[in-house]
């Protein structure tokens, strides 16, 4: 697999771009699922793995071997999310105050309107939870959530992929986690 | 009410990544036999791991790799013309033939400066000049070049001068096509010709 990779790079690098659908092809989900997780819209991450991909090609010549491809490829589409999520408009922040509710945020709102204990229970609701909670997340712990159990991937690689200290990514994922655990803990 | 250890989070933590000692494990089982604040605080943490591991895998739209594709900038028209002549290894065979021989042509053009002919029957050669003497008949076709032919018989077949001239007595006779080649155009023509009859008639054969 990782031979296929290198081989079809060695083409795309010499300008031949019909085997860079075969790259595409065997990442394309992986990509995606890591942005949908970012950025919680479907078509927004569409448009944003798409981008992700469009940009590896383009700095194709930046690619630097030594890396695993997937890991620099995860880095590109971890970044754009990041811009995508800070440019978004910040009408849509589950933390936002709503007026009038003395500190409730519309996060409790939400759960408390929608999530009773039965339907928290049916697999779609706890889906949205889940996304909502993982969405909720600061997104430097969020990247690092991400990577680690929906793309299943080691503190290393994580650390390659965010070029952060190993040590860094350990203590963002425990608080992540734990910031989870208070949204997710008692369902 | 007992007291924690002040790690005992962070062993949990590190328990859950799988980097944790032999001895911090041992620490940690033992406390949360003893600690149902903690046992609960753990618990929570896997189930909170479990739910995030099970969300559901969704999947990019179909054509997506299509949509990146298209929207790839343009990439170098050598690559696309080397790639299509790839795929299409007839037409590479017979442009790379073309070329070669559009080169050797123009060598033979200007380099092949003796004199021949292509059959000696019933002919009669006189320094660069080739005779087709008075009531002989040549059966098959006649190339000269560097010469010039001079016709007084019969020529059953074509009559090619190449970088020369052709005479016709009015009594010679040329059954087949005559022809006088004299410019660098008119050669290679020739020889395309030449060249398509021998295809032509290999397709005809298989
Ligand atoms: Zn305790």
């Amino acid at each position: 697999m990782e031979q296929l990779v290198k081989n079809r790079i060695k083409a795309i690098k010499k300008g031949d771009q019909n085997a860079y659908a075969e790259i595409v092809e065997i990442y394309k989900n992986k990509v995606y699922q890591l942005c949908y997780r970012m950025l919680g819209n479907r078509h927004e991450a569409e448009d944003v793995a798409q981008e992700a991909f469009i940009r590896a090609y383009i700095n194709i010549h930046t690619y630097n071997p030594d890396m695993k491809f997937s890991s620099w490829l995860y880095r590109i589409a971890t970044n754009l999310s990041i811009d995508r999520i800070r440019k978004k408009k910040p009408d849509f922040y589950l933390d936002a105050e709503v007026s009038g509710t003395d500190g409730l945020t519309m996060y409790s709102q939400l759960a408390s309107t929608e999530a009773s204990p039965e339907d928290t229970l049916e697999s779609l609701e706890l889906q949205e939870i889940v996304q909502k909670a993982i969405l909720k997340l600061p997104e430097k712990y969020r990247s690092v959530i991400v990577l680690k159990y929906i793309e299943e991937l080691s503190l290393q690689e994580i650390s390659e992929i965010l070029d952060l200290p190993v040590g860094t990514v350990k203590t963002r994922l425990h608080r992540g986690r734990e910031a989870l655990r208070k949204q997710l803990g008692h369902l | 009410m007992m007291k924690c250890p002040s790690n005992i989070i962070e062993l949990m933590h590190n328990y859950l990544d799988e980097e944790i000692s032999p001895q911090d494990e041992l620490i940690l089982r033992d406390h949360l036999h003893e600690c149902a604040k903690c046992s609960q605080h753990f618990n929570d943490l896997k189930k909170t791991v479990a739910f995030i591991q099970h969300s559901s895998h969704l999947v990019p739209s179909d054509d997506f790799t299509a949509k990146v594709m298209a929207r790839l900038p343009k990439e170098k028209k050598t690559i696309r013309l080397g790639r299509w002549l790839k795929k299409h290894p007839m037409i590479t065979a017979a442009s790379l033939f073309f070329a070669l021989m559009m080169g050797s042509l123009l060598t033979t053009w200007n380099g092949e400066q003796q004199f021949s002919v292509s059959t000696k029957e019933n002919l009669i050669i006189k320094g660069n000049t080739v005779i087709v003497p008075k009531g002989e008949v040549v059966n098959g076709d006649i190339v000269v070049r560097n010469g010039s032919i001079q016709i007084e018989g019969k020529v059953n077949g074509d009559v090619t001068v190449i970088h020369g001239e052709k005479h016709l007595a009015s009594a010679g006779q040329v059954t087949g096509e005559i022809e006088e080649i004299n410019e660098v155009f008119g050669w290679i023509w020739y020889n395309i010709k030449d060249m398509m009859k021998d295809t032509l008639e290999t397709f005809d054969r298989e």
